[in-house]
């Protein structure tokens, strides 16, 4: 994936922050604090307003940059979290200019690794991480058995919607959801979910 | 002197736990940093660092934070910073305020401070 391709992605990223911005505040509404739509949707116009000098930069320093907006703008927990994962992805891609399978699932895993020390978070808690991880593996899976990035990243997908799915069984020990204990099963995670739409958006160019 | 300061996911919170302090050590300065620069609720990656600047009067700053996001969100603040004399305290948000605030006037080192109010957490109230 080149670097017009992946300002595209952020475009589709932004545009589904917006779309899903009442969906995702209902789901937190259940569960949370009320604002990851709301949150997402401002972090990522922000990162919009940045996107002539973002285009500049190299895909490294782009993804990298789009983090650090995130973080400073978003004002929730998903703001730290994906901004770590953004920043921390980034910089696995420093200096390239266009982004092989390979690099992608490396840079994924990087970014998993930054949300899970950040948030001191691990997977089947009832977080973003239960849509991140099925993905990763799933992807990884796929490209070793076809090496065939579309495919993998369509198995990613797949894999994370039903992690998305499963998180509603799960009773939340991270966040502000840990304290409804029982009453958070049966609800969808707003996190697990926010990632299925920024996947879909780097899906979308591909 | 050690600086404070207040991290909350609400500007009221913030500012009336700074304000709180002020009851047993005017003198010390504590910063509130609650909520987002609109004044709504959530935490402020700005807010939080422009507030440890405020603090710092060389001596060092330590910041208290409500929870979650605050606690990340400060996390990369300090991250970015690499100040030694800027720590970041696990304990309880108003008791610590208090107590820490009186220790700083007593003119007790960031380190000592520190390793105080960590401990206060455990602290029955009854």
């Amino acid at each position: 994936m080149n670097k017009e391709k992946i300002i595209l992605v952020i475009d589709q990223m932004a545009v589904a922050m917006e779309k899903q911005k009442e969906f995702l505040t209902e789901l937190d509404n259940v569960i949370g604090d009320g604002d990851h739509g709301i949150n997402m949707a401002r972090g990522f116009s922000e990162v919009i307003k940045k996107r002539d000098s973002l285009a500049k930069m190299d895909a490294g320093d782009m993804i990298k940059n789009l983090g650090m907006i995130l973080v400073s703008t978003v004002g929730g927990a998903s703001g730290p979290l994906y901004g770590t994962a953004f920043m921390k992805a980034g910089m696995f891609l420093k200096g390239k200019e266009d982004i092989t399978f390979p690099d992608f699932l490396e840079a994924f895993q990087c970014a998993i690794d930054g949300v899970m020390a950040r948030g001191k978070a691990a997977e089947g808690e009832k977080t973003m991480l239960d849509s991140m991880l099925p993905a990763k593996r799933a992807m990884e899976q796929e490209w070793t058995i076809s090496g065939d990035g579309k495919k993998s990243m369509e198995a990613g997908l797949t894999a994370a919607r039903k992690g998305m799915e499963d998180t509603k069984k799960i009773i939340a020990t991270k966040g502000r959801a840990a304290y409804l204990g029982e009453r958070s099963i049966g609800h969808q995670d707003p996190g697990a979910t926010s990632f299925v739409f920024l996947l879909e958006a780097i899906a979308s160019q591909m | 002197m050690v600086g404070f300061v207040i991290v909350s996911h609400s500007r009221l919170l913030a500012e009336s736990v700074a304000d709180f302090t002020r009851l047993m050590a005017e003198r010390v300065t504590v910063i509130p940093a609650g909520g987002l620069e609109d004044g709504s609720f959530g935490t402020s990656y700005q807010l939080i660092s422009d507030a440890i600047e405020e603090a710092n009067s060389g001596d060092g700053v330590l910041v208290l934070m409500d929870m979650g996001s605050a606690v990340m969100t400060t996390e990369m603040v300090l991250e970015s910073m690499e100040n030694h004399k800027v720590k970041m305290v696990d304990c309880p948000l108003v008791e610590g305020a208090v107590a820490g605030t009186i220790a700083a006037a007593g003119g007790q080192s960031l380190e000592l401070i520190y390793r105080n109010l960590t401990k206060s957490g455990y602290v029955n109230k009854f």
